[in-house]
């Protein structure tokens, strides 16, 4: 039994090592397959986007393949921002654009056999958390902080603030509960292949493709755009509409 | 009272079955989200790619409390926390 155990945990390989221990204001800290994976995301897509701007800074006026492609990026990345946030997605495509761009790249870098930077939850949680920030500063540039306050204890009437607890938490949860259904997903999708690869050997062979094709391409690029999407809704939200 | 690793460990792969029992919610919303889409396809085809993104959006969300109990099992099964106290 013991042997068994240890056997499946030598196999099993979650990919998530140490690469190098350094010292961090004397604390032990380490450089992780994360760091580096997300090292090569970041090295990939500054290469696409240097050679991005040079086509498009001197653009054709008959676009050649590349320019077709990027120009069909950023057009299909600001329909689904316009799409959802209306006028007021001027402000915000750039960034929602390029957290789509991120970490779309993150969840598929699986396929390149890297260990994909979003199954860590030090990838994710930022993410929420600067959501959250932009919740927090879009509330307060566009409302009053009597309408907060109405707002906070929303159910019942202002002088009775009851619900106002209940309802700080579930505006703590979005941070939380965004960040984690991103690093839960593709995390499952990284220990199910790993466990595949660990536990079948030699029979896994050419059909786990499949097996990526649904937990790295489908799901990372799903969870993606709930992530953009959800991003989307709670700053219109924040913002209010006078439409 | 005194327990031994391995009875802690075989507790923990216990729990962690038990975890993923919450995977049953989530596929049963999942499925009434998909049903009523494809109800909805069928009674107005022109407005389908609309319904699908609002299905995936819908059970993507659903499908969190899943996730959470998912991510309960990885962490008894592979980060063992009930073995900290022991040894």
């Amino acid at each position: 039994m013991h042997v068994m155990l240890l056997a499946a945990e030598s196999s099993v390989d979650v990919m998530a090592h140490g690469v190098l221990k350094y010292s961090f204001f004397g604390h032990e800290a380490w450089i992780t397959t994360t760091h580096v994976s997300l090292l090569f995301v970041m090295l990939i897509l500054i290469v696409f986007s240097i050679f991005a701007g040079q086509a498009i800074k001197k653009g054709a006026e008959v676009p050649g393949a590349f320019q077709n492609v990027v120009e069909l990026i950023v057009e299909k990345l600001d329909g689904m921002a316009e799409g959802t946030m209306g006028k007021n997605a001027a402000k915000y495509r750039n960034y929602i654009g390029t957290i789509f761009i991120f970490i779309l790249f993150s969840n598929i870098s699986g396929l390149l056999g890297l260990r994909p930077p979003t199954a860590d939850y030090g990838v994710t949680f930022p993410l929420g958390v600067i959501t959250f920030t932009l919740v927090r500063i879009n509330q307060f540039k566009y409302h009053k902080p009597k309408e907060i306050w109405t707002d906070m204890c929303s159910p019942l009437p202002p002088w009775c603030p009851i619900w106002f607890p209940i309802n700080v938490i579930s505006e703590l949860a979005v941070p939380i509960s965004l960040s984690l259904r991103l690093f839960a997903n593709i995390l499952s999708g990284t220990i199910m292949m790993a466990l595949v690869y660990g536990l079948l050997k030699w029979f896994a062979t050419i059909w786990p493709a499949a097996l990526h094709v649904y937990f790295d391409l489908f799901s990372g690029a799903i969870q993606t755009y709930v992530f953009c999407m959800l991003t989307m809704t709670y700053v219109n939200n924040a913002i209010g509409g006078e439409e | 009272m005194e327990f031994n690793r391995e009875f802690i460990l075989g507790c923990s792969a216990i729990g962690a079955g038990l975890a993923v029992i919450a995977g049953i919610g989530p596929g049963v919303g999942q499925g009434i989200a998909a049903g009523h889409a494809a109800a909805a396809v069928g009674r107005n085809p022109g407005a389908k790619s609309a319904i699908t993104s609002t299905m995936l959006l819908g059970q993507a969300v659903a499908e969190t409390t899943g996730l959470y109990g998912l991510l309960i099992a990885f962490l008894l099964l592979f980060l063992k926390p009930l073995l900290w106290g022991v040894n």
